[in-house]
């Protein structure tokens, strides 16, 4: 076992598999002489040449598109997107390509898109979204987003090693911010199942990505008040693992949803509904959604601040609902 | 380049496969026999046939809407492709991808998606693959004139460009996006100037002559194989009928349809085989009469076939499933 970061364990699923299997390589933006915006490919120019780390035009629509020709014939590409923000220019080859590609004709497309997403670095509207969202409603598509270093090696390994077109989102704040000690070689993280972050029995905060830690500090706020907190960590977006949420449900019969992309029409409304369907006669109270405020990102520390869900806001929201 | 007889005999072969096949899917159509739409490429046969009978067996076409020659010679049979028109659990996709979306890995088949010009790029990533593998293998991507202005059309010429890949690009130049003529697409003679912009050299064809085609074709397989990078193709020529079966096309002026009936492509293959004396009227009859047998058993077998279960639906979404527990 030994400590590294979130981006570390991103870096090292992405060297391992490429040192694995052949059929691995990257594409993205910047990704190979330079290392990448984030520095995650930094030396694997190096390693595996331009072949198998390919500086792309600026084009994600082109990129990506390659991506899908080249999972068609054997590969198994990882595309870097620059800033998750940019992935909306290859919303159609992921939506009407990736995602239908083994519905419509039975081809598997092994794609693995790294979606470096998410607030809180003073990105603004551009460099900032949560865009697992614009995704949720593709059938077709996985998304898994991971809260900590040990899952993010673990899920990217299993990504690249799934058949079916995986968007990764990366969150940027943790980059650097996360670190866990992780055991030497290979490992999976299994794609479809939550976690259980923490350990509780008075409310259930259904969450994933960086409001893992959002949660986990108000919870350890709420301890001291005799509250005790269950945080589940979805770790997969699409499908939800229903099974995890349901179980939580069933035992706290209190839950609170939360997530950093903004509310409407969010992941969380999606956790909401599957609740009050499935698990009505469990609930104590109403499912309260703390999510980001239905805005662009805004630039400014005081907005963004606002923007993004805090740890007073699940205190605030977790108190009421205690109470209810 | 010199065309082997046999090879002149099997291009005119998959003209009138084509050219009966669609035919008959649009009779069946406004019968009502074939739900949803027909899109066929009623006078621009030998764009695909030409094109696709280049191809050698390992290479990959990412094809378009009105590219059924293509997958006719790939190797995906009328059987399965009638099925298909019809919705059948035999069809290429078991109904669940109606007419034209027809993919088979296979036969090296990619199936196209609706959205114009998306397999420019997806094609150059099959040609991406076997640039990083060292395979000698080339990747064909094909659209109309129309997808020419969509971005996915700029993108994948130009990755394609910037890399050398072994691909090649062919454009079924008919004039018409829907009802949109080509002087309200673009502001250029020939869209083969769009090549230019991104240093792919490309050549000018006449779309209507199938040898032709199959020629530039060839050579421009062969210069993608040696790494010579891709070429882009213009196929000029003319799309017959509307856009779909269920579009008359009377934006289209009748002068120029009597123009263009005129230089039909099988006419020109028959024209062409016949005075230079490389078949006789009595074997291309045979020909014909084995591809209206062939139509027929496609038929009957579309029809014999069981439809899918409405279960059947919910099958395939993913390659790899999530394990329930």
């Amino acid at each position: 076992m030994r400590e590294i970061t979130y981006l570390e364990a991103i870096k090292e699923a992405l060297d391992e598999e490429m040192a694995r299997d052949p059929s691995v390589f990257i594409l993205g933006e910047d990704v190979g002489v330079y290392g990448g915006a984030f520095r995650v490919t930094e030396g694997f120019y190096e390693k595996y040449g331009e072949w198998r780390i390919l500086d792309t035009p600026l084009s994600e629509s082109g990129f990506t598109g390659a991506a899908i020709g080249a999972a068609l014939v054997g590969m198994r590409p990882v595309v870097e997107m620059q800033f998750a923000d940019f992935i909306s220019c290859a919303f159609d080859q992921l939506v009407n390509v990736a995602a239908k590609n083994h519905y419509r004709w039975g081809a598997a497309t092994p794609i693995v898109v790294r979606a470096p997403y998410g607030g809180n670095i003073h990105g603004g509207a551009f460099h900032s979204q949560c865009i697992e969202g614009f995704f949720f409603n593709v059938a077709g598509l996985k998304i898994v987003a991971p809260s900590t270093a040990y899952d993010a090696k673990g899920l990217l390994k299993a990504a690249i090693r799934d058949n079916d077109p995986v968007i990764y989102c990366e969150h940027k704040y943790l980059y650097r911010r996360v670190k866990d000690s992780i055991p030497e070689g290979d490992y999976i993280v299994p794609i479809g199942k939550a976690r259980v972050a923490l350990e509780g029995k008075d409310i259930s905060i259904i969450t994933y990505g960086a409001m893992v830690h959002t949660a986990l500090e108000a919870a350890q706020a709420l301890k001291e008040k005799g509250i005790s907190c269950e945080i589940i960590d979805l770790r997969t977006i699409l499908p939800l693992d229903k099974k995890s949420i349901f179980t939580t449900v069933k035992k706290t019969n209190k839950v609170v949803v939360l997530h950093e992309q903004t509310k409407t029409g969010g992941v969380g409304a999606e956790v909401s509904s599957l609740i009050t369907e499935y698990c009505f006669d469990y609930l104590d109270g109403p499912i309260i959604r703390i999510a980001a405020r239905d805005t662009p990102v805004p630039y400014s520390a005081q907005m963004e601040e606002a923007f993004i869900p805090q740890v007073k806001d699940v205190l605030s929201a977790v108190e009421k609902l205690i109470r209810y | 380049m010199d065309v082997k007889r046999e090879d002149l005999l099997q291009l005119y072969y998959y003209l009138k496969l084509t050219r009966r096949l669609e035919d008959r899917v649009t009779s069946l159509y406004h019968q009502g026999k074939i739900l949803g739409g027909a899109w066929t490429s009623n006078g621009t046969e030998a764009v695909s046939v030409g094109y696709g009978y280049a191809l050698e067996r390992n290479d990959i076409a990412a094809p378009y809407f009105r590219d059924m020659g293509v997958f006719l010679i790939r190797g995906i049979s009328a059987k399965r492709i009638m099925a298909q028109y019809f919705g059948k659990k035999t069809g290429v996709t078991g109904g669940k991808e109606g007419n034209i979306h027809i993919g088979d890995l296979n036969f090296g088949v990619f199936a196209f998606p609706s959205h114009l010009a998306d397999n420019y790029p997806v094609g150059t990533g099959a040609a991406l693959a076997f640039k990083i593998r060292g395979e000698k293998r080339i990747a064909v991507a094909c659209t109309g004139d129309g997808g020419t202005s969509r971005g996915d059309f700029h993108e994948g010429m130009n990755f394609a460009a910037a890399r050398k890949l072994p691909m090649v690009f062919i454009c079924n130049n008919n004039q018409y996006a829907y009802s949109t003529p080509l002087r309200l697409q673009m502001n250029i003679k020939d869209i083969a100037e769009r090549a230019l912009a991104y240093g792919i050299p490309s050549k000018i064809v006449d779309g209507n002559n199938v040898v032709e085609v199959y020629k530039a074709a060839k050579e421009a397989y062969e210069i993608a194989r040696n790494g010579g990078g891709p070429t882009f193709i213009e196929c000029k020529t003319m799309r017959m009928h509307g856009h779909s079966e269920h579009d008359s096309a009377k934006y289209v002026p009748r002068e120029l349809l009597d123009e263009w009936k005129k230089k039909d492509p099988i006419l020109n293959m028959e024209k062409y085989l016949l005075e230079n004396t490389i078949s006789q009227k009595a074997e291309l009859e045979s020909i014909d009469s084995r591809v209206k047998k062939e139509i027929e058993e496609a038929e009957a077998f579309a029809e014999q076939s069981p439809y899918p279960e409405p279960e059947d639906g919910l099958k395939g979404l993913y390659a790899t499933p999530i394990a329930e527990e």
